[in-house]
């Protein structure tokens, strides 16, 4: 086996032979799925060369160094190719694999539905088998990126008589169809990050299921499991002031996919600004503003050093502790706190947008982000389960979700679909 | 910087945890808290001797073991945890590194061994005022004599002064203020135990009537705030082990309650506020670890290399406290909460830690007023130094 300087050598002679950045975007990483350099860590019969996560990460360490572009590694489509290649079978992955690679396809999620949030595995929207195909029927919502999907990853209801989990199926669904309808999802910050999708009588081949019919929830773990290793978009957005053709398309492809993220900082509450804008407004001088900063500076510093405590004893090979679970309850806490913060120091100047707003606007657009915090990617309330269930071990919730899911009860205003 | 404890400071834990499990259990806790000395003379010797607490942070060439804060607050949290009764935090604490901070080298070598080693006791008296330390307006006098000088003056929760052997005492001379020695036995000394709600940490008055002193030789009036940095991490360190035993107790007892058939741990009112206390607690963790962490770089430790920026060290400090005071508090009230009417009897024991809570909390100075210490020394940081941590 080669170590990890000996492949980053290799890489490095393999970028002198191959990089151009006049080169097409696509053509390159075409060339880059081919190779296996552009995602190393894949197999090597889907491309990839089979190597650890570690020197994956190193080899990307010499693009980065070198300036050369990657593959595509933004959005779903990661989460489509993560679920493909734990999940689908040999033809799925041949058809699939690359285009996620060289960043032609686009993908979305189709798991949350208006009836089903916390609650996923409650999904009713329906799959029914016909011939040598699903007919889909059943609304999604919070589909990030839907409008511009090419593909979507579908959890669907594929028996009614099976209990809730396992009457699921996981699906690959063409977006561009008839029966599917993509609608922008506004929000109260303004922006429009989501979709809802329709479908009405929507088809999939049967060759799209994932794994088998009725094994749907263990897919969507999967794909959930990578949802929340969030990837890291800085390195990306800085390559892009880089001069050449590829360059010009890498940055049109990442305006596009960057732009649902564009409010995500103040969705977080900008604690950042905070000592800027105390010293700009003189709130710094004031005791009980002092004591509210105070409050936050504490909060945030404590979380980051939680965050680092629990990647420093992931590093050193230790079990996990409570710190490694914490990190999204104390970023709800943090944002609250925040848009506190900002709205006492700013008082007024806090409600305009406009040409004549502080920041342009962004002291506004904190105060109607951070509500979104606590709710995206499981509720505060749901975290404080899991927290409570899987870290301190106390009771589960008791359930009244048994038996064949047909019998739950479910939300009454909304038309029953299993009838 | 990232925080992980070494493989010798997790052993040096166990080892410290096991023998307070021995020594240090409730029923021991509350036949001393009666007592007027509050502590268990032999306990200390082995603990000095055997396992060397009293020394960890404490140069070896003076009997210590070398090592700095971040074994010193090992041995704090731990100590928290078990409640443990006895002068560690005013004698090894507070009194050693006052020594080490103003003594000389003639005045060190001649006190610190035996303060090491557990052999005397020393205490440090601070406050006049509220016995926060921070904001104190200091009127007792050190007077200039022929050999030394003589201290006039009243000091104010003086934690284990009935204790000690040796008191170090912060009083005006010409230099503004110093750190002055004084023998618990001198002429002039009157030490009165004070009644406190806390009855596990034991305070004094202490007035001083024209009592010989000997001045440490290297004062100097800013290692005060060195002292209370100090003290916070070390006060914070115990106070999240404090409150991790609250939280393990409610764990335990709501989760054997049952009522309306089913445990009391699984109604979401019971364990949404578990997961919270867990939270708060694991964040104030950190910020108790970082401040040890952050005192371990200031220039009475750091080796070789960088040395800590002293607005760092005070701004770590001081959001340790703070946070850790409330945690420690909240934790104890929602303890008592989730017990129910046995939480408020004299026989269930988490009164012993809502006293501790409550001692500590107040002890240096409130949340409040370390917030705003706090943020005094970030404020006085440049942006640069700031976003470093």
């Amino acid at each position: 086996m080669q170590s990890t300087p000996e492949i980053t050598q290799q890489v490095h002679q393999w970028l002198n032979e191959n990089w151009d950045p006049e080169a097409d975007l696509v053509q390159w990483r075409t060339l880059l799925a081919e190779s296996g350099w552009g995602a190393a860590h894949w197999p090597k019969d889907y491309f990839g060369k089979g190597l650890s996560a570690e020197v994956s990460a190193a080899i990307e360490d010499v693009f980065a160094d070198f300036g050369a572009v990657g593959t595509a590694q933004t959005g779903v489509r990661m989460l489509a190719a993560a679920t493909l290649l734990e999940h689908g079978n040999h033809q799925q992955k041949r058809q699939y694999l690359r285009r996620i690679l060289t960043g032609e396809d686009h993908w979305c999620q189709l798991f949350s539905e208006p009836g089903s949030g916390s609650d996923l595995a409650g999904a009713t929207t329906r799959a029914d088998l016909d011939g040598d195909e699903y007919i889909i029927n059943g609304q999604k919502v919070w589909n990030t990126s839907a409008h511009h999907a090419h593909y979507g990853l579908l959890i669907a209801r594929t028996d009614w008589d099976e209990a809730k989990h396992k009457g699921l199926s996981y699906f690959i669904l063409d977006m561009h169809q008839p029966g599917v309808e993509v609608r922008q999802l506004s929000q109260m910050n303004g922006h429009a990050s989501f979709n809802e999708v329709f479908f009405t009588d929507a088809r999939i081949p049967r060759e799209n299921l994932i794994s088998t019919a009725g094994n749907g929830w263990q897919v969507a773990m999967t794909t959930l499991a990578h949802e929340r290793r969030s990837f890291d978009r800085s390195r990306e957005n800085k390559r892009v002031k880089q001069k050449g053709r590829i360059f010009v398309e890498l940055k049109k492809e990442l305006d596009i996919s960057n732009e649902p993220y564009t409010w995500y900082p103040q969705r977080a509450g900008r604690v950042d600004l905070v000592m800027q804008r105390a010293e700009e407004t003189g709130a710094i001088n004031d005791p009980v503003q002092r004591q509210e900063i105070a409050r936050l500076h504490i909060l945030s510093e404590s979380a980051k050093w939680t965050a680092q405590r629990a990647k420093a004893a992931q590093k050193a090979g230790k079990p996990q502790g409570p710190e490694g679970s914490l990190g999204k309850l104390a970023a709800s806490e943090i944002a609250r706190l925040a848009a506190r913060v900002h709205t006492n120091i700013s008082a007024n100047d806090a409600l305009l947008t406009g040409p004549n707003s502080v920041h342009d606007g962004v002291v506004a657009e904190i105060l109607v982000s951070v509500p979104a915090v606590s709710i995206a990617g499981g509720t505060d309330e749901i975290q404080r389960n899991i927290v409570a269930e899987r870290v301190l071990g106390l009771p589960k919730e008791p359930r009244f979700d048994e038996g064949p899911f047909r019998n739950v009860q479910r939300n009454s205003a909304a038309k029953d679909p299993s009838k | 910087m990232a925080f992980i404890f070494t493989e010798d400071q997790a052993q040096f834990r166990d080892s410290v945890s096991r023998f307070l499990k021995d020594k240090s259990s409730t029923s021991e806790v509350r036949s001393l808290m009666a007592t007027d000395s509050g502590f268990d003379p032999k306990v200390w010797q082995q603990l000095s001797q055997q396992l060397g607490m009293t020394g960890v942070h404490m140069p070896e060439e003076l009997g210590g073991a070398g090592f700095g804060p971040v074994e010193m607050a090992i041995v704090c949290e731990e100590m928290g945890k078990s409640l443990y009764c006895g002068p560690y935090f005013a004698s090894a604490v507070c009194a050693a590194n006052a020594l080490r901070i103003a003594g000389d080298e003639l005045q060190q070598e001649t006190l610190l061994p035996e303060i090491i080693s557990g052999e005397k006791l020393a205490c440090l008296a601070v406050s006049e005022g509220r016995g926060v330390w921070t904001d104190e307006v200091f009127s007792t006098t050190a007077k200039k004599t022929d050999n030394g000088h003589l201290l006039n003056g009243r000091k104010r929760f003086v934690v284990d002064a009935c204790n000690a052997d040796t008191l170090i005492v912060v009083a005006n001379d010409d230099h503004g203020i110093g750190f002055f020695i004084v023998d618990a036995t001198a002429q002039g000394v009157s030490i009165t135990a004070l009644d406190s709600m806390d009855p596990t940490r034991k305070l004094a008055d202490v007035q001083f009537t024209d009592s010989p002193a000997q001045r440490l030789n290297n004062s100097k009036p800013e290692q005060l705030r060195l002292l209370v940095d100090i003290a916070s991490t070390a006060l914070a360190n115990e106070m999240v082990g404090g409150a991790q035993t609250l939280l393990d107790s409610a764990l335990s007892y709501t989760q054997l309650r049952f009522q309306f058939g089913r445990s009391i741990a699984s109604f979401q009112a019971i364990k949404h506020r578990l997961a919270d206390l867990l939270l708060e607690l694991e964040l104030a963790k950190s910020a108790a670890y970082q401040a040890a962490q952050t005192l371990a770089g200031s220039a009475l430790w750091a080796a070789n290399g960088q040395i800590a920026h002293m607005d760092k060290v005070t701004e770590h400090a001081s959001l340790a406290k703070a946070a850790a005071s409330e945690v420690y508090l909240h934790t104890a009230l929602e303890c008592i909460q989730m017990h129910g009417g046995i939480g408020f009897t004299w026989e269930n024991d988490t009164h012993l830690w809502f006293k501790r809570a409550k001692s500590s909390e107040v002890f240096l100075g409130t949340p409040a007023e370390h917030r705003e210490r706090m943020l005094t020394a970030l404020c006085a940081q440049s942006t640069d130094l700031r976003n470093s941590a």
